[in-house]
């Protein structure tokens, strides 16, 4: 089974406190943050302190990636030079915008573990798009190295490049959301969505999630711990879908071996797809079958 | 190492450690100042921490102020290590 990301939480890179505490608070995957986060005149403290927790500090099952700062800035390349021999689960690529610049940073990073004598099947890359360019060559930057398992949307920023408001209801980024999730799907891969940036709103966030949910994405990037158990919530199975998900598995493995490959539960149809929706949402629910 | 500037690094934020470093001249020695909140249970590890970076540096002449707010090994290292980089003018990727 793939590792959940359901939720991806993001710890500012140069708060002692929060590193130290970030597997304590239930997210999938942890996104410790050299980049937004951080102030310009301390992205060195920054770096030093993720580097020295990632040394230390167990972050138990919970997937560890870390975003570091784009190539264009002065900081990119000393953020790969200290994580990269570190092997976190993850790099995480701010604005990625075209495969060229994916390359550049591949060949920067598998460059690092040559020198390190590491593998360059470890450490995967997630590529975020953030820019109306990086969703316009999103199907060819998921698709380009087996490197990157998930492709993430940064609606922040998304909006800023399309000089737009980013409305509650998401409509400046619906187009954007939907093609990068069918990107990642052809290809595989997980697609995870952008924050929900006001904390307070547990209702806007359930159903921003459910939305998310309903269009494809695997998961969704969380901002504070509070928002963690709300999309849990949404992401995990209700006792009714797996009841009737453990129902189909039965029915499915009975009428094949009867030879049978169409069939119905309750006056509908179940097929091939409908039997792969039934195994996702056991694989949601932990349940082996 | 001779240490070129004054430099600090850390926060007073609760499980952070600010450090103040200030170089010396030659001979002077290390003068350290410890303050923590956990000074009875931890301060004898802060100043064998504190004094274990600066050999590792070879940093001899320094005046070196910290103030403790119940910062783990990591973050005391990771602190140490910041202003001590940034004293010798060795910081890299940063707009300081």
């Amino acid at each position: 089974m793939k590792t959940k990301r359901r939720t991806m939480l993001y710890i500012p890179g140069n708060n002692p406190a929060m590193l130290q505490q970030g597997g304590i608070y239930g997210a999938d995957s942890l996104l410790l943050d050299l980049e937004d986060a951080v102030a310009l005149n301390e992205k060195d403290s920054a770096r030093i302190l993720v580097k020295n927790m990632l040394n230390s500090i167990s972050y138990y099952n919970t997937e560890v990636c870390v975003r570091v700062n784009h190539l264009d800035t002065p900081f990119g390349i000393e953020d790969l030079e200290t994580i990269v021999p570190l092997q976190p689960d993850a790099i995480r690529f701010p604005k990625t915008e075209t495969v060229k610049e994916l390359k550049k940073l591949i060949d920067i990073i598998e460059s690092i573990e040559n020198k390190h004598n590491l593998p360059h099947n470890k450490m995967t890359i997630h590529a975020m798009i953030e820019t109306a360019l990086g969703v316009q060559n999103v199907f060819e930057i998921a698709k380009f190295s087996k490197r990157v398992d998930a492709i993430t949307i940064g609606g922040q920023d998304l909006t800023a490049d399309m000089n737009i408001v980013n409305a509650k209801d998401g409509s400046g980024i619906d187009l954007a959301r939907k093609m990068i999730v069918m990107a990642a799907k052809a290809n595989n891969i997980d697609a995870i969505d952008t924050v929900f940036v006001d904390v307070n709103d547990e209702e806007g966030l359930r159903l921003e999630t459910e939305y998310a949910k309903k269009i494809g994405f695997t998961g969704k990037a969380v901002i504070n711990p509070r928002q963690i158990d709300i999309i849990h919530e949404v992401y995990t199975p209700t006792e009714a879908e797996i009841r009737r998900a453990f129902r189909i598995i039965k029915e499915f493995k009975k009428n094949k071996d009867a030879g049978i490959g169409v069939f119905a539960i309750d006056g509908k149809m179940v097929d091939a797809p409908v039997v792969a929706r039934a195994r996702h949402t056991l694989d949601l629910a932990e349940i082996k079958y | 190492m001779e240490l070129q500037r004054n430099a600090q690094a850390g926060t007073f934020e609760s499980s952070d450690i600010m450090i103040l470093i200030e170089p010396l001249k030659n001979k002077q020695g290390r003068k350290i100042e410890i303050s923590s909140s956990v000074m009875l249970q931890y301060g004898d590890m802060l100043s064998e921490l504190v004094n274990n970076i600066l050999d590792k540096y070879e940093i001899e002449n320094v005046h070196l102020i910290a103030k403790d707010k119940g910062a783990l090994e990591p973050t005391i290292i990771a602190r140490l290590e910041t202003a001590i980089t940034r004293a010798l003018n060795q910081q890299k990727g940063t707009l300081l």
